[in-house]
């Protein structure tokens, strides 16, 4: 049915579709309305059976989800920001015994300084955890994609996080289209768990394993990971025939099958990217862009032969490993290893700074002129920097740098996001 | 008493004199689950604990309760530390009963999650065991322990308490007591050991959240255990039992020692056990025989440094005061005259049976 809704709303209806039997919640902005909204349905009797269990932390969001999987049941949470953080440890355990629990991540910035906007900074800091990581480009996208995400877990039991962008897409009114649930039963099977705490056939989960056997069990978990990138695009292809229309999959080209330069990003901030790129194709640029929807697992393949026709890409990412620079654009890297492509990080949006078109055709410009160096930090206030650079030079007890900072800009442009 | 065994199988005399002996001469109802050759063996032979692990000893006695009040139908949700490594070296496992170990600070939750997994299946016949030790549940998962507490989750939790960090080399937890030695607390400086005024009683924040049942015990008498896993099966809701297990390795013990060491910390009062219901305390052990906390400390080398090289008479005292605020607290010594009368007769069956 369609309906004009904020995205959590229609993320809570599709996760419900999909018939969790057990739902961990703890509130934590920008995901709190997700819960919110599937504490209604569960507590209104409209999905049945289901626990809904109020936890006390993140961790435990996590620890009762892993119970629950353990135990043969269809288990859901959503989080964002220092709560993944605080599950970290649970993450890596979840997936360690390939438990197929399905989250949301209503992606925002890490503190401190802590911010409660969007960026990538948490789900990207988790990459390594085992989880695959799916990014929606829309609210559409995360309705369809969470549908997707049961399927694929369920199949290699492995752990799915769908990364959609807090407040911009979680907070968004749109039209969206809510599967009827005839159709998503049809989709989704029932759960039939790989292994199950059963006193009928008891076994042991969470053995010590040593270095006998522990490379071969990180082994295996790398391999579903790859076998992901058979399966993810098999049920984005299923998905559609199912549904009418395209979701998911790992990667999506937009106008790049002829391009020069190659914008890469992941999320919601495609829709400017895209529109950015129509305009500057008017005036003549073989410029498009590829959105990465599978991070996790990389599709090295497919990035590669999406990206190798281009003379240049720009890879434009919410979220910086501090020491290095970009995180997809290392991985882009690697992808068109031996490919005379040259690769630009442009660090943008982070905590949730606008990113706007003005800034991309700037930076998209100076791509196409080969001016622009290897990172860039999109409208990054260079005064701002340079007066608080001053400051710590002047004085070694200069003070946090955060809260000079604010102190600089003054109380409305500080209000002023 | 004539021993008498109903299923005519020969008898065979252990650990007589002992009130925690599985006593085949009691009569039927009477004895311990680990008198019946049907027992689960919930944690059965092999497995790696140290000789003299009081752990595992109640472990064994706490599970196979549990599994004989349940029937066998039981999950357990582990946290890491000694129970789990001893038990799981891969490709070895203890356990008979379906078990789990996540992490080090989310058992309680763990097994909140199997136990959400069950009722929404429609299970209401198999029960859940949440268990870890003292780390793993008065300081890293205390968090996760009153979450499970305050929602009234199906499961009960037993905390094996040997009073620190065993599994990583005796360091000092919350529930490691005043004076003692551990790798963290050495005993060394003005006041060796652990500092003065630190420390928690779990089963006291337990009882405060007000839960169906809380209980402690120690594996000194393993048959108050058994009757406690047993109670505590027969309620719904969020349980728990923190039963004091000694350390041969961690408190300097010989392991004959172990339940000797147990049944001192609670004749000398310094381990209380009671039973509690809904944030009151319904019941609790009189001291049989009153000791001196010195009988308790002197067979430990934990506390050795209160004797040697120079004897500490200003902290066996500290430690003797606390014992006696123990026993006027929970009126350890207060016996009814019907009650002495009871346990005298017992006491005089038990000894005429071995």
């Amino acid at each position: 049915m369609l309906k004009q809704i904020e995205g959590s709303q229609a993320v809570a209806q599709a996760v419900a579709l999909c018939r969790p039997e057990v739902i961990c919640a703890y509130p934590i902005s920008p995901q709190t309305h997700i819960v919110e909204g599937l504490s209604r349905i569960v507590k209104s009797g409209q999905l049945k059976p289901c626990e809904f269990v109020n936890v006390e932390s993140e961790f435990a969001a996590m620890s009762v989800a892993i119970g629950a999987s353990a135990t043969g049941a269809r288990a859901y949470t959503a989080t964002a920001s220092q709560g993944l953080l605080y599950m970290t440890e649970a993450l890596y355990n979840a997936s360690g015994l390939g438990l197929p629990i399905v989250m949301t991540v209503a992606n925002r910035a890490i503190g401190a300084p802590i911010n409660i906007w969007n960026d990538h900074s948490d789900s990207m800091s988790q990459r390594d955890s085992g989880w695959i990581q799916l990014y929606v480009e829309s609210n559409q996208e995360a309705v369809d994609v969470h549908i997707q995400a049961f399927r694929i877990a369920e199949a290699l039991s492995l752990p799915v996080m769908v990364c959609m962008d807090g407040f911009i897409l979680t907070h968004a009114m749109e039209r969206v289209e809510i599967p009827e649930p005839e159709q998503v039963d049809r989709f989704l099977p029932p759960f039939e768990p790989r292994q199950l705490l059963d006193p009928a056939a008891p076994v042991t989960i969470g053995a010590m394993v040593g270095p006998e056997a522990y490379t071969e069990v990180r082994y295996l978990a790398h391999y579903k990971q790859m076998q992901a990138l058979d399966l993810i695009p098999e049920v984005a292809s299923a998905f559609e025939t199912s549904f009418g229309r395209p979701s998911g999959g790992l990667v999506r080209g937009y106008r790049s099958s002829d391009a020069e330069t190659i914008v890469v990003a992941l999320g919601s901030v495609m829709g400017t990217v895209e529109d950015v790129i129509d305009e500057l194709r008017q005036a003549g640029l073989r410029i498009g862009a590829v959105a990465v929807k599978s991070f996790r697992p990389w599709p090295r393949d497919e990035v590669r032969s999406a990206l190798q026709g281009a003379r240049r890409v720009v890879v434009l990412e919410k979220a910086l490993s501090i020491g290095i620079g970009g995180i997809v654009s290392q991985n882009v890297h690697g992808a068109l290893e031996g490919l005379p492509v040259s690769v630009h990080t442009a660090i943008a949006g982070l905590g949730g700074r606008p990113i706007f078109k003005e800034s991309l055709r700037t930076l998209f410009l100076k791509a196409h002129a080969d001016a622009l160096p290897g990172t860039t930090f999109v409208d990054l206030d260079e005064g701002l920097i340079d007066t608080e650079l001053a400051r710590m030079l002047a004085d070694r007890r200069s003070g946090p740098h955060a809260e000079n900072m604010l102190r600089e800009l003054g109380t409305v442009r500080a209000g002023a996001v | 008493m004539t021993p008498a065994d109903p299923t005519g199988t020969r008898l065979k005399f252990f650990q007589t004199g002992s009130f925690a002996a599985g006593n085949r001469l009691l009569d039927a109802e009477q004895r311990s689950v680990q008198a019946s050759p049907e027992r689960a063996n919930a944690i059965t032979c092999g497995h790696r604990a140290c000789q003299g692990c009081g752990e595992a000893l109640g472990a064994r006695y706490a599970l196979d309760a549990a599994m004989r009040a349940t029937g066998g139908d039981l999950i357990a949700a582990n946290a890491t530390g000694c129970l789990e490594v001893f038990s799981t070296p891969y490709p070895e496992s203890s356990w008979q009963l379906p078990w789990i170990h996540s992490l080090f600070g989310n058992a309680p939750a763990v097994a909140t999650g199997v136990a959400a997994a069950l009722r929404a299946k429609g299970n209401t016949h198999t029960r859940v065991v949440g268990q870890g030790g003292d780390g793993g549940t008065v300081d890293i998962g205390m968090a996760c322990l009153s979450g499970m507490f305050e929602r009234g989750d199906d499961v009960l939790y037993i905390c094996y308490d040997n009073e620190a960090y065993m599994n990583t080399g005796v360091q000092r937890s919350g529930a490691t007591p005043e004076a003692a030695r551990t790798s963290t607390t050495q005993a060394v400086g003005e006041e060796p050991g652990a500092p003065w005024g630190q420390g928690k009683n779990a089963a006291l924040i337990a009882l405060a959240h007000e839960i169906p049942y809380v209980a402690t015990a120690t594996i000194g008498d393993l048959r108050d255990l058994e009757r406690k896993v047993q109670s505590a099966m027969e309620i719904r809701g969020a349980r728990y039992i923190h039963l004091l297990v000694t350390c041969p390795l961690g408190w300097g013990s010989p392991s004959s020692d172990s339940i000797k060491l147990a049944r001192l910390a609670t004749e000398t009062g310094l381990f209380p056990v009671w039973e509690g219901e809904r944030g009151d305390i319904v019941s609790v052990s009189k001291i049989r025989r009153l000791q001196p906390v010195e009988e308790y400390l002197k067979l430990q080398t934990r506390f050795r440094h209160l004797f040697s090289p120079t004897r500490r008479d200003d902290v066996i005292a500290r430690i003797q005061a606390k014992a006696d605020r123990n026993i006027e607290r929970f009126g350890l010594l207060e016996v009814d005259s019907e009650e002495l009368e009871h346990s005298e007769e017992q006491e005089l069956r038990l000894e005429g049976g071995s």
